[in-house]
């Protein structure tokens, strides 16, 4: 079995299929995380919390976008990775500067460290993506 | 609950075994797709053992809960279990759809997650009181 080169510039398909695989398991971790902070212990850090829920909402969104391809897609998608860059680098700088703004950990706190970094390397291979597939048709 | 290590169900044998073989499929899986190869055959057995594996790390720990032992925080415990059977199934289902070395690329990336969740599935339980 040999890979054939695909010959649509498609964002659902070759390496943005691994790109949406790591969306939807950051989707998944941030859902989860926000979720139970939420349901149990909101009151403790309430800002760190939403913020939470807010990356994952962007991180599902995203995800779809990538998935759905076309015009549309690739707008929601350019739309939720700039959020995401611009999210992470803002709350990693204001964590480090401001260790009282964020009494919890959140996926963009520290720029992601403890995720691997993955928060903050994710947007930037989503945008390189949407441009290296731009001549779209679609 | 005297010694938690040793207490613990998602600490023995079948943990370490579950994250030693999800390495394993990885690094397969990384030499696939560096070969610009498909998922094979050995990757697609490999899922289907480590989600049989995690099915029964998941059953043992349901019977422990079941034998009056407790999570440390059962909320994310369950959430952790819950995600840890889902990956073997979304690395199959993409990797299904994507026949190529990026398909390879994504059970590598599922099956080095998994080890983390294990781990992290083996911390929820210990602490105490959270």
């Amino acid at each position: 079995m040999v890979e054939t080169q695909p010959a649509r510039r498609a964002t659902n398909a070759g390496p943005g299929r691994l790109l949406i695989a790591v969306y939807l398991l950051f989707a998944i971790a941030a859902t989860s995380r926000a979720g139970l902070q939420i349901a149990t212990k909101f009151d403790e850090a309430p800002v760190a919390y939403l913020l939470s829920a807010l990356a994952a909402l962007i991180y599902i969104v995203a995800a779809v976008g990538l998935a759905r391809a076309g015009h549309t897609g690739r707008r929601v998608a350019l739309a939720c990775c700039s959020v995401e860059l611009v999210g992470v680098v803002a709350v990693g700088i204001l964590s480090v500067v401001d260790k009282d703004l964020f009494p919890d950990e959140t996926v963009w706190s520290q720029f992601g460290s403890g995720y691997g970094y993955i928060p903050l390397v994710l947007p930037v291979l989503g945008l390189f993506w949407l441009w290296r597939t731009r001549r779209d048709p679609a | 609950m005297t010694s938690a290590a040793a207490d613990s169900p998602v600490d023995g044998l079948l943990a370490t075994a579950s994250i030693v073989l999800s390495l394993l499929v990885a690094v397969w899986a990384l030499v696939a797709a560096v070969r610009h190869r498909p998922p094979d055959r050995v990757q697609f057995t490999g899922l289907a053992v480590l989600e049989l594996a995690l099915l029964a790390l998941g059953v043992l720990a349901l019977v422990a809960v079941g034998g009056g032992e407790r999570p440390g925080e059962p909320g994310a415990f369950y959430g952790y279990l819950v995600t840890l059977v889902c990956l073997p199934p979304l690395a199959w289902v993409l990797a299904r759809m994507e026949p190529t070395r990026w398909g390879s690329a994504i059970v590598c990336a599922v099956c080095l997650v998994a080890p983390v969740v294990v781990v992290r599935l083996q911390q929820t339980w210990e602490v105490l009181g959270g």
